[in-house]
């Protein structure tokens, strides 16, 4: 497992020294995914011959090159949340409705990689649509944790946090609508960062809500994101919501210097309902932060206790919209009987979708229907103006918001299936994020006394990625935690 | 705020999704609940707030007006449950 546990940048290293070869790394990963699969189901789809062709023509293509011509992540295998198209590779979104889909074109996050040389292995398990925070309705079957195998990887990222966290990915690209990135690398242990809305293109992502939307990667470390972060940010043509917007190196700017800098600590976030073992673990990160010179202000957002109503408005309105398009027309799967196009419509859709993605469906479909607009879709906007002013605000005093990632950590498989909005609230700490644009990382802080990982929030102002990877890294390497996990 | 089963079966028809019985039963106490959990947002006055639809303010995007690359028929049609290549084949709306 030694290749597994490095760094992009070792492994990128390692091979412009020609010191080892793609076909190595890759057979060293599909090792370690035949070992783990069957304990976590991470995987939805291993492209395990695919890879393999790519990986020997990258061996030959090695020979000929110079040191200087061989691009970050030449050779290098990276797996993939299965709701971003990947061309001629099945994409599911981990629902029936699209168990045969074969994506027609690369996503442009995808074809970025590709053109920097990287090798695609697999695709990760999600909840259904991404519309989730346990993995558990997944139409393939629940992730395991690999911390826990009875409980929750979180979610919807939870097969490429799984994989991650279990070294069955080197690195991973998830998607946050509410916290899908940002949970589920908590509740694995390991690294993941949602970037500002526009930062990254969507194009080629499954869109579930549209104003919330954002692709970033899952790592094992700080340092990791900083570096797939470089290669997949920028505007693009084909997402007319990506932003004309210098992007920095992030790589270069991990400086080390935090000293003066000012972190703001929301007193809403460390009330009811958080978990004493996971506030005290937070809180230790904080005080590190002042032990190195940064100074600590507690503020308020007190408008984000109305974030998730909010979001359990406006993100089943957007995704009952989206999700419009899978009709049993164009993609895959359609009813067997039917009397007519409205029938064959309603019996595709009942077959193909589970019970949340129908939940969030109707609920939706309500919310924007006629008499109901305005109490509820258009209210629910007029709030996400409240708490947008609530961290515009913040930021005018300080440079970046620390909070915990999530309330718990992770939960048993089941807990929460048959509750909805129980299973909502455990993304309180991460959905006001996605309604206000702003970039945030999920970084280990620590354990509980059940051996589970703590997640550290840091919230930074928009398009600031620079400031919260540079912080995150330097609390990664001054907690010096061993993320390993058991499985 | 209880949904009555008619409505429930009404929004399930707008959703363009068959709901057995049972299905309504069950979806008419989560959806209530799931609505009566966002009521909450009742208890703030946004009297004088603008939504906020999009946190990036619109942008005009423009380019050159030149053509490029569409999708190809054949992948276009690839994933079609039912298809002559040439159209997706859907059943017969038309009356004759």
């Amino acid at each position: 497992m030694e290749l597994l546990n490095k760094s992009l940048r070792e492994l990128n290293e390692l091979i412009k020294r020609k010191e080892v070869k793609p076909t190595e790394i890759l057979e060293e990963l599909l090792n370690r995914i035949k070992e783990t699969e069957p304990k976590l189901n991470a995987y939805i789809t291993v492209t395990e011959e695919k890879a393999r062709k790519k990986a020997e023509i990258a061996d030959k293509e090695l020979e000929k090159l110079g040191e200087d011509e061989i691009p970050e992540l030449f050779g290098i295998p990276l797996s993939i949340k299965d709701n971003i198209n990947v061309e001629n590779v099945r994409m599911t979104c981990a629902s029936k409705i699209l168990e045969n889909f074969i994506s027609p074109y690369d996503a442009t996050v995808i074809k970025k990689l590709r053109e920097r040389g990287a090798i695609f292995v697999g695709k990760n398990n999600l909840d259904e649509f991404a519309m989730g925070s346990s993995t558990e309705t997944s139409y393939f079957g629940p992730t395991k944790n690999p911390w826990d195998l009875e409980r929750v990887p979180g979610g919807s990222s939870g097969g490429s946090a799984a994989a991650v966290s279990a070294r069955s990915a080197i690195a991973s690209l998830g998607s946050d609508t509410g916290g899908s990135i940002r949970q589920p690398a908590a509740l694995c242990g390991v690294v993941g960062l949602k970037p500002t809305y526009g930062r990254v293109s969507r194009y080629g992502l499954t869109a579930f809500a549209s104003s919330l939307d954002q692709i970033g990667p899952i790592t094992k470390t700080v340092e990791d994101a900083a570096y797939l972060l470089n290669i997949i940010s920028g505007q693009d043509s084909k997402d007319a919501t990506s932003v004309r917007i210098p992007v920095p190196d992030f790589l270069e700017n991990l400086n080390n210097e935090i000293k003066g800098l000012k972190a703001g600590l929301p007193k809403e976030y460390f009330v009811e309902g958080i978990e004493p073992e996971v506030k005290e673990k937070v809180l230790e990160a904080v005080k590190k932060l002042e032990s190195l010179g940064v100074e600590i202000e507690e503020i308020s957002l007190p408008n984000t206790k109305y974030a998730v109503e909010t979001y359990y408005i406006i993100a089943p309105a957007e995704a009952s919209s989206n999700l419009g398009r899978f009709d049993g027309v164009r993609y895959t799967y359609r009813a067997k009987d039917y009397k007519n196009l409205i029938d064959m419509y309603c019996k595709t859709r009942a077959e193909g979708f589970g019970d949340e993605v129908k939940r969030r469906i109707m609920i939706g479909t309500y919310t924007l229907s006629a008499g109901y607009y305005d109490a509820y879709y258009l209210k629910a906007q007029k709030v996400r103006t409240l708490i947008y002013q609530g961290f515009q605000n913040a930021f005018e005093k300080v440079d970046f918001i620390v909070t915990p990632v999530s309330p718990t950590t992770a939960f048993r498989i089941g807990e929460k299936t048959d509750d909805p909005i129980k299973m909502y609230l455990s993304d309180i700490f991460t959905i006001a994020v996605n309604l206000a644009g702003l970039p945030a990382i999920s970084i280990p802080c620590g354990f509980d006394n059940k051996n589970l990982p703590v997640g550290l929030q840091i919230i930074g102002k928009a398009f600031d990625e620079v400031t919260i990877l540079n912080v995150a890294n330097v609390i990664e390497k001054e907690l010096n935690l061993n993320t390993i996990p058991p499985v | 705020m209880k949904l009555s089963k008619e409505e429930v079966k009404h929004i399930a028809m707008l959703s363009r999704l068959e709901l057995k019985e049972e299905e309504v039963e069950k979806f008419q106490t989560q959806l209530s609940e799931i609505l009566d959990f966002v009521e909450k947002l009742n208890e703030l006055d946004t009297e004088g707030i603008d939504p906020k639809f999009q946190i990036i303010p619109p942008q005009n995007v423009l380019r050159e007006d030149v053509s490029g690359v569409s999708l190809s028929r054949e992948k276009t049609f690839m994933n079609a449950p039912e298809t002559d290549e040439e159209y997706f084949i859907v059943p017969k709306v038309v009356k004759k």
